[in-house]
């Protein structure tokens, strides 16, 4: 028996290690460091052990507007993004002809570099001392004034970030939505028409309850990606993302690292175990809402 | 209400395209009387299903007519036929209970046609407690055994008192003892509500045990019509002989030669009207009696006692088949140490068919 369990732990041996080393060894010093007081780097030692690095960063004007970028996008995005998903595949799965083409069409931001992207939206919405970028061009075409989208207003801004957060995410909704619609079993379809279902009904108390697991997996993955969102806004607005005012929480603890104002492990730490509090806590209401919610 | 199929035929396309299209139902006339319990009878593949499909609307037929009492349902989309269908694996709604399932197609009428609440529910009741699943309303359908799920199905396609009830398949997921209570439930849920019903199946047994009358088919061509009984007793060819009875017929090679049948060099049964030629000849198990100066001799192989009656297991040049089972009462005694027996054949059970053609040739039984 014991020899057994020997051979067990052997064999889980390089996991163990690995996730020892690159995830939990990271882990607890993160912890660790959000604790300790006026840390340096260089030097390695620390003043004191407390609660300072919290209330610092819970204070700093900078990480409140990283917060509240972060929330405005995922509240906006992730229902967003889902819904529009949803009626895409809906359609993709209600057309014969071209279907994949489409697929693909619908499918390629997926596999498009994140900043080669972002330069894309650049085009579409920078304002320059040559053009006012194509959407500029099209509000003024219809009678509107233009607005500087990357460098104008906060709205502006924040509606630029969502537009392409939407976009970019979308891909991977719509294939997991479409496979998603593909497996419901067509006689639950043909058992309604029997029944003379109106459309609405079938998608409301058939489809809709049918696909409501992948959903709901989609919930979940769109709001942890949406809170961890960084790469996007850099795309968009550049690495100073403070000054932009446009940064997120993970942007700032990447600044506190790393950035012109970086070279503060302890804030950043604390910073990212306040992220880590706040994506735990909506997920956790997630699931509970879900036991409710979604159908066997 | 009578049902009514005329000329009934349905092409699909090649999936090749260059080939030419499969015919899934040729030509089928039939009129069915109002209130009767009708069995779909084939082997797979021979077009019941795609029948029954076009009853209900789910296909159109690429020609013929569909006619509910006198009104022509051809063209009709499904919804407004009035027909109810029980689905193979009955396709209820997973996520909703017992009663929702049943509610399902009540919450769907508009117009004059729409309920209250409580009409609804007094309507759902009824039909659950048609089919006996009162005690099971507040259940998903995943909480429910085969046989209840059936049950929900069927009440499901009853609710709103459909004017033609369609089963495709009812038995198939259900288990032996199961099929057997669950036929006898259709048999009378069928009677107390008068429905006319159209019922699929590849197995004869259940086609023959509670239908009124039976549709043989194969290859989208109906075959035969008719009671079970007389359908079994007088198959009109060689493929309905052989699909209907457990065990199955016998076959064997003969011909007729002055009026007499012979397999092998024995001359068997006195055929009386028929005209020289090689025949194939069908033998149900029950055909065979005892008899020590019988004329027709066969190799014993081995005898299975089943209580009721003894089943001899025997071999002969002719037969198609690798045995030849006979059907005894259990009170003859066969001398299992024998080499051969000996039968003589009851003449209204044996089948003659035309070698080529397979179609029943007919004769005077004595």
């Amino acid at each position: 028996m014991k020899k057994k369990s020997m051979k067990g732990w052997l064999y889980l041996l390089p996991a163990i290690l690995f996730l020892g080393c690159f995830m939990v060894y990271p882990l607890i010093d993160v912890l660790i460091y959000s604790f300790e007081e006026g840390y340096n780097s260089a030097s390695q030692t620390y003043t004191g052990i407390g609660l300072y690095n919290y209330s610092y960063v819970l204070r700093d004007p900078y990480f409140l507007q990283a917060v509240r970028n972060t929330f405005l996008l995922v509240i906006i995005t992730v229902p967003l993004s889902t819904g529009i998903a949803l009626l895409i595949s809906l359609g993709l799965n209600a057309i014969k002809p071209l279907r994949n083409l489409f697929q693909t069409v619908y499918f390629l931001p997926y596999v498009t570099n994140t900043l080669a992207v972002g330069l894309v939206f650049m085009i579409l919405f920078k304002k320059t001392a040559y053009s006012d970028g194509l959407i500029n061009l099209l509000i003024q075409w219809f009678g509107g004034n233009s607005v500087d989208f990357i460098d104008g207003p906060y709205w502006a801004k924040m509606f630029v970030l969502c537009f392409y957060t939407v976009w970019v995410v979308m891909p991977f909704k719509i294939l997991i939505l479409t496979s998603a619609l593909a497996s419901v079993n067509p006689e639950y379809y043909s058992a309604a028409k029997m029944d003379a279902t109106r459309s609405f009904r079938v998608f409301y108390k058939i489809t809709l309850p049918m696909i409501s697991p992948m959903i709901f997996y989609l919930v979940i993955t769109g709001f942890i990606g949406a809170f961890k969102a960084y790469s996007d806004a850099v795309a968009l607005f550049g690495t100073d993302l403070n000054a932009a005012g446009m940064n997120t929480i993970v942007g700032y603890v990447y600044d506190m690292l790393y950035g012109n104002s970086g070279g503060y492990p302890s804030f950043a730490s604390a910073a990212a175990l306040i992220l880590f509090a706040i994506v735990l806590t909506i997920t956790v209401i997630n699931l509970m809402i879900s036991n409710k919610k979604v159908h066997y | 209400m009578k049902v009514v199929l005329q000329n009934l035929t349905k092409r699909f396309p090649n999936r090749n395209k260059k080939g030419d299209d499969v015919i899934a139902v040729n030509d089928f006339n039939f009129e069915i009387p109002d209130g009767k319990l009708i069995g779909l009878l084939g082997p797979s593949g021979c077009g019941k299903s795609t029948t029954l499909n076009l009853i209900c609307g789910l296909e159109t037929p690429s020609s013929g007519k569909i006619l509910f009492g006198d009104d022509d349902v051809t063209r009709l989309p499904p919804e407004n036929r009035g027909v109810g269908l029980v689905f193979q694996n009955y396709a209820l709604y997973p996520h909703l209970t017992v009663l929702d399932n049943i509610l399902f197609p009540l919450q769907n009428l508009r117009g004059t046609e729409k309920l209250t609440k409580q009409q609804m529910q007094e309507k759902a009741l009824t039909a659950a407690r048609l089919v006996q699943i009162d005690q099971l309303l507040e259940r998903k359908p995943s909480e429910l055994s085969g046989g209840q799920q059936q049950r929900v199905a069927i009440a499901r396609a009853l609710v709103k008192m459909p004017r033609v009830l369609l089963l495709d398949e009812p038995l198939s997921n259900l288990d032996a003892r199961l099929r057997l209570q669950t036929r006898e439930e259709i048999r009378r849920i069928q009677q107390e509500t008068g429905i006319t019903t159209i019922f699929v199946t590849h197995d004869q047994d259940e086609a023959m045990s509670i239908s009124d009358m039976i549709v043989v088919m194969k290859d989208g061509v109906v075959q035969q019509i008719g009671q079970p009984q007389d359908v079994y007793d007088s198959p009109v060819n060689l493929f309905v002989a052989t699909f209907l009875g457990t065990p199955p017929i016998n076959v064997l090679d003969g011909r007729v030669q002055g009026g007499r049948l012979y397999i092998g060099d024995a001359a068997v049964l006195a055929v009386p009207g028929v005209g020289d030629q090689k025949v194939s000849v069908g033998i149900r198990p029950e055909a065979f009696t005892l008899d020590e100066k019988g004329p027709f001799e066969v190799s014993l192989s081995r005898v299975e006692v089943m209580g009721r009656d003894t089943s001899v297991v025997s071999t002969h040049p002719a037969s198609r088949n690798p045995f030849i089972r006979a059907i005894i009462p259990a009170r003859n005694k066969v001398d299992r140490t024998a080499k051969t027996v000996r039968f003589s054949l009851m003449g209204e059970k044996v089948f003659l068919f035309d070698a080529n053609t397979d179609a029943r040739i007919y004769f005077d039984a004595e």
